[in-house]
């Protein structure tokens, strides 16, 4: 009921996210989320990307720090105000999110958000219970 | 300008100054060997009994003392009196992996005060003047060496410490301090800050005397400028009694040694073999007057040359050039000692890989260390604040064990420069030397 998010840590000085990029495409791997995190000497860079393990072994070789976490990925009405209600779905359970990002497809009238939790089962299950649904691994590939 | 706090020992004939130090020498070598069986042990491995050393022309026949030994004797191992006899400790500045603590007597301690207000005297001091020192009080021997010489010559001393610079400008000018004394970088701040303040014309500064770190001439002439005041230099190192084992004239060429005190040598720093006067090699001191803790050829580390030419100020007593550099890793930084091998110690402790390089850098003419650590999935996470937390972890741990902020930087695995395949493990922008 989690998607794999790839975290990358990326210096922060001029070319360094370009050369990351040139590695993906080298390596023809297809961003479906990107988001960064930036500190002040370092940014963390979040992707979530149509193969993870192919994408994984690319960073080994190449000498990246990444990790691999568990995040929810939640298709919810691509309209104003659909937001407010899963988050208050969160809310009223205690669930406080870490970070959250979101993106589109090209399938029309839907939104996608990706939310990193502490729990992300028990979120995964109180959002399925409340009708919203939630992307597995199985149905990034779909979704590209 | 013929100022001397001691005229009879600052311009004693070269005659005078080798009667004094042969006859102190034989003194304080029977006096360690004696007293302390570190000593005695290593003459005896290298083959030398007091009898051999008969003047200052056999002190090549006695093994060096190096700061490997302070640490291994420490802390009582190289006492040379008993406890009841001694007054005080000092010791060196916040590096907990090599502290050296010093021992002084009363009479230690009256004749490094003799030593630092020859210093101040050098520098233009009199009973008239207001000495405000804000050199750290405590167990450096900043604070206290430059005190008790400003109390020795009789001149009303404020005893500022270091920080609160709002505090240190309104007592310079409430109070009309006319010699200050701290560390360069400090007193760069300082001038900084009273031009900020719109007070250059409140101040009634003539002199400042500057030291516990390296400096260039460019910083002297900064500090000059900006204050309006003639700047000298002063050198000691806490093992030796602490400040004022060497001080500049008004001449400014050179420190002059205190060598009715100390013996200076100047060595090849692999060899082991005396260079003569003018070659440039590492400083060796032997202090010939101490009861609790005498040295005999301690290996400063300091790269010096020593200048015998006499002086236009008169004073007979070799001057040494500033520090030219290390023959060891050891950086100054604020008036701190840090080697490299502690900040390895943090990173291994905290679980880091020891792949990490030091940029030590100087901006406004203040000090900066930077430690570069490369990242390692280990200490990764796709959680900005667990990373920046380990971060500041890793601040804090190197705080407490140099005593001064270092700011860390994380960088991508492999980034830190490799020269065949040794990493580059520190970069001193500073151009401090020459």
């Amino acid at each position: 009921m989690t998607v794999k998010q790839i975290s990358v840590f990326l210096e922060n000085k001029p070319g360094q996210l370009r050369e990351f990029a040139m590695l993906l495409d080298h390596h023809q791997i297809d961003m479906r989320a990107l988001s960064v995190a930036e500190a002040e000497d370092f940014g963390i860079l979040r992707l979530i990307v149509d193969d993870t393990y192919k994408t994984a072994c690319v960073l080994k070789e190449a000498g990246y720090v990444f990790s691999i976490t568990p995040v929810l990925a939640l298709e919810i009405p691509d309209h104003p105000g659909s937001l407010v209600d899963v988050l208050r779905l969160l809310e009223e359970n205690g669930i406080n999110l870490e970070y959250t990002y979101a993106f589109i497809t090209r399938k029309a009238g839907s939104a996608y958000m990706i939310f990193r939790v502490e729990e992300p089962d028990r979120a995964a299950q109180l959002l399925c219970a409340g009708g919203y649904k939630t992307i597995c691994q199985s149905d990034m590939a779909d979704l590209f | 300008m013929k100022n001397y706090f001691q005229p009879e020992i600052e311009t004693a004939s070269h005659e005078q100054i080798k009667a004094w130090q042969d006859e102190r020498l034989v003194k304080t070598v029977h006096h360690v060997y004696q007293n302390v069986p570190y000593y005695r042990h290593l003459m005896e491995q290298k083959g030398v009994t007091p009898e051999d050393i008969r003047s200052r022309d056999d002190l090549y026949k006695l093994p060096f003392l190096t700061k490997d030994d302070l640490r291994d004797a420490y802390p009582y191992g190289l006492l040379a009196e008993p406890l009841s006899n001694c007054v005080r400790i000092q010791s060196t500045s916040g590096t907990t992996g090599r502290r050296v603590v010093a021992f002084y007597t009363q009479h230690d301690i009256d004749l490094w005060d003799e030593c630092c207000a020859r210093a101040i005297v050098a520098a233009g001091g009199t009973r008239d003047d207001v000495v405000h020192v804000c050199y750290g009080y405590g167990l450096f021997t900043g604070g206290p060496g430059l005190n008790g010489g400003s109390h020795k010559l009789g001149s009303l001393t404020l005893p500022m410490s270091s920080g609160n610079t709002d505090r240190q400008i309104q007592f310079m000018v409430d109070l009309g301090s006319t010699i200050l004394c701290c560390t360069p970088s400090y007193a760069a701040y300082l001038a900084e800050s009273i031009i900020e303040r719109g007070l250059r014309d409140q101040i009634k500064l003539k002199a400042g005397i500057f030291g516990a770190e390296a400096w260039s001439e460019e910083m002297r002439h900064d500090i000059e400028n900006k204050l309006g005041i003639k700047a000298y230099d002063i050198y000691g190192l806490t093992e030796i009694s602490g400040p004022g084992v060497a001080f500049e004239c008004s001449d400014q060429h050179g420190m002059h040694i205190n060598e009715d005190h100390f013996i200076a040598e100047i060595i090849d720093p692999k060899t082991g073999e005396v260079l003569p006067d003018g070659e440039k090699g590492e400083l060796v001191f032997t202090s010939i007057t101490k009861e609790a803790f005498p040295l005999i050829r301690y290996r400063t580390r300091d790269i010096c040359v020593l200048n015998r030419e006499p002086c236009p100020c008169g004073r007979t007593h070799v001057r040494m050039s500033k520090p030219l550099g290390r023959s060891d890793d050891m950086l100054i930084v604020k008036g701190v000692n840090v080697f490299p091998s502690q900040i390895e110690t943090v990173l291994l402790n905290k679980g880091y890989p020891a792949n990490y390089q030091i940029v030590v850098s100087r901006e406004n003419n203040t000090d900066k260390l930077e430690v570069m650590v490369e990242m390692t999935p280990e200490m990764f996470s796709d959680a900005l604040s667990q990373v920046s937390a380990r971060e500041k972890e890793l601040v804090d741990a190197m705080k407490s064990m140099l005593g001064i902020y270092v700011q860390v930087r994380l960088v991508a695995p492999k980034s830190i420069t490799r020269s065949e395949g040794k990493a580059v493990r520190i970069i001193d922008k500073r151009k401090i030397y020459g």
